[in-house]
């Protein structure tokens, strides 16, 4: 899933001094997941939002929705459309993807992001996530085991570790294992040791911004 | 005789280890070569060791050529993509540098501008097969270089890694640089000589000279330091002891580097004396061991 976090409550008031009418935009998908910009938590902005506005005397209205999937147009399209005249601007929770989505739907509203998107990552355990995935267009997994040096070695190496590991540790946190040696292990673990022979790898780095154009779908779409 | 001669010699090769410092000023440096530069085969310029921000490696090395001293040129895949990491060696090249140590470098959040981007295009290895590339007239992307270099590319292997995993792909590690063209090693810190002579019986079949890292141990706190912070470098705990009983550290230190390169003649092709800044100390480490 795609993991964020709020913005600094100081930051978000910041934001939307400007305005009276604001439509607080949940995502129903990643960001309910990780508890950062659910139907819950669209809940508890708004109302701190409300409470203060009340504190400095000011008037606010706060509109609360969520999308099922805000980076899916189809997802906001009908909500944002119905209530056009009630908001001046857009505080979306969703990720970054979710925000530029709405912006891209409705260029003439102001969309805000009440998050920082963090990473794509998994859950640790109940209010931990780590990132997992940097989305690099060219995935190793299978060689390394199912764990991703080019996310968890934090120099992405992709023929073995460095010598700076310490106790298992990576130089750069004692918090974080070094990948490399997972990898090892659960190579070892699957008899698949020899994996770590293969020829020396160097990354071809995709140009940003990526795009996938996938033309058997577009056909179906145009017949 | 140039490092590469002294290298197909089969000589008990002596190197040692200068860091350029924040700034210009490199007389000190200088001065340090020049006490050593009849003792040592090669001199090592660091690559911003630590991720410190430092006076480059390459200028360096360029007046030590100019001293007749031949330098290994330090390139850590660090700070610099593919683009940069060839362009900076032809330069080196062209400056007069012949022989390249291929590192990973440090993280640079262990240095002092630890908001860095890091880079590592390359790693150590990918870097060695550039410097092969490079030397057989081609880039990375296959173009002809009008002009190619001969460098003598050398890597590094940390033979203190703390576990068996650590260690097993250590050794993994180094197959794959001395395919990818390594023609020596230069190891980390050597202070447990039965562990490295561990370590040289399972790589001595790959046949390609190891050259043992020396540190020469300051004081008592530098080796409980380095216990502590340094990955792969153990001083034991006798050698800690002996430093805290002298009354003449710098004596004491010199003795026991003395000490470790009389055993690693035994076990390995040379050693690299990384002083620190005593490097005024390494010809009277040397005479006491031998060389």
């Amino acid at each position: 899933m795609i993991v964020g976090e709020r913005k600094p409550m100081e930051e978000l008031l910041g934001m939307i001094e400007d305005f009276e009418r604001i439509l607080v935009l949940g995502c129903k998908g990643c960001v309910t997941v990780c508890c950062a910009g659910g139907p819950k938590e669209v809940k508890t902005l708004s109302t701190l939002i409300r409470m203060d506005r009340k504190q400095k005397g000011r008037k606010v209205i706060t509109i609360e929705a969520s999308t099922e999937l805000q980076c899916e147009p189809e997802s906001i399209r009908p909500i944002l459309e119905k209530m056009a005249n009630q908001y001046d601007v857009v505080l979306s929770m969703a990720c970054g993807a979710g925000v530029q989505t709405v912006a891209k739907l409705f260029p003439d509203k102001l969309v805000l992001p009440a998050l920082n998107t963090n990473f794509t990552g998994i859950a640790e355990e109940h209010g931990v996530w780590t990132e997992a995935c940097l989305a690099c267009g060219d995935c190793v997994l299978g060689r390394t085991a199912g764990i991703c040096p080019v996310t968890l070695c934090a120099k992405g190496l992709l023929n073995g570790p460095c010598g700076g590991a310490s106790e298992g540790k990576c130089e750069v946190s004692k918090d974080q294992p070094c990948a490399w040696q997972e990898i090892y292990h659960a190579l070892k673990r699957l008899n698949r040791l020899h994996y770590l022979k293969q020829k020396p790898q160097v990354k071809n780095w995709p140009v940003h911004p990526g795009r996938v154009v996938r033309e058997d779908l577009r056909e179906v779409e145009t017949t | 005789m140039s490092f590469r001669e002294s290298l197909e010699s089969g000589k008990f090769l002596v190197t040692a280890e200068v860091g350029p410092g924040k700034g210009t000023d490199v007389e000190h440096l200088l001065k340090a070569a020049d006490i050593i530069k009849d003792r040592v085969d090669a001199i090592n310029v660091t690559d911003l060791q630590s991720s410190v921000m430092r006076l480059g490696s390459m200028a360096f090395s360029h007046l030590l050529t100019d001293m007749g001293i031949d330098p290994i040129f330090q390139m850590t895949g660090r700070d610099r993509n593919r683009l940069a990491l060839q362009s900076d060696l032809l330069s080196a090249w062209v400056l007069g540098i012949r022989n390249v140590l291929a590192l990973t470098g440090d993280h640079p959040t262990m240095g002092d501008h630890p908001h860095a981007k890091p880079v590592f295009d390359l790693d150590s290895v990918s870097l060695l097969e550039m410097i092969g590339k490079l030397n057989s007239g081609y880039d990375m992307a296959g173009n002809e270089l009008k002009g190619a270099p001969e460098f003598l590319p050398g890597a590094v292997v940390n033979p203190g890694a703390d576990n068996e995993a650590a260690l097993d792909l250590q050794i993994m590690k180094m197959e794959k640089k001395i395919e990818a063209g390594a023609k020596f090693f230069q190891t980390q810190a050597v202070y447990d000589i039965d562990l490295f002579e561990k370590f040289i019986r399972r790589v001595e079949g790959f046949k390609v000279p190891i050259i043992g890292g020396v540190i020469l141990l300051k004081s008592a706190g530098m080796a409980r330091f380095m216990n502590k912070n340094v990955a792969g470098v153990f001083v034991p705990i006798p050698l800690i002891k002996e430093m805290t009983d002298t009354k003449d550290k710098v004596k004491k230190s010199v003795e026991i580097a003395a000490r470790i390169v009389k055993r690693l003649k035994n076990l390995c092709q040379g050693v690299h004396i990384m002083a620190l800044g005593w490097e005024k100390m390494i010809p009277a480490v040397l005479d006491q061991a031998g060389i």
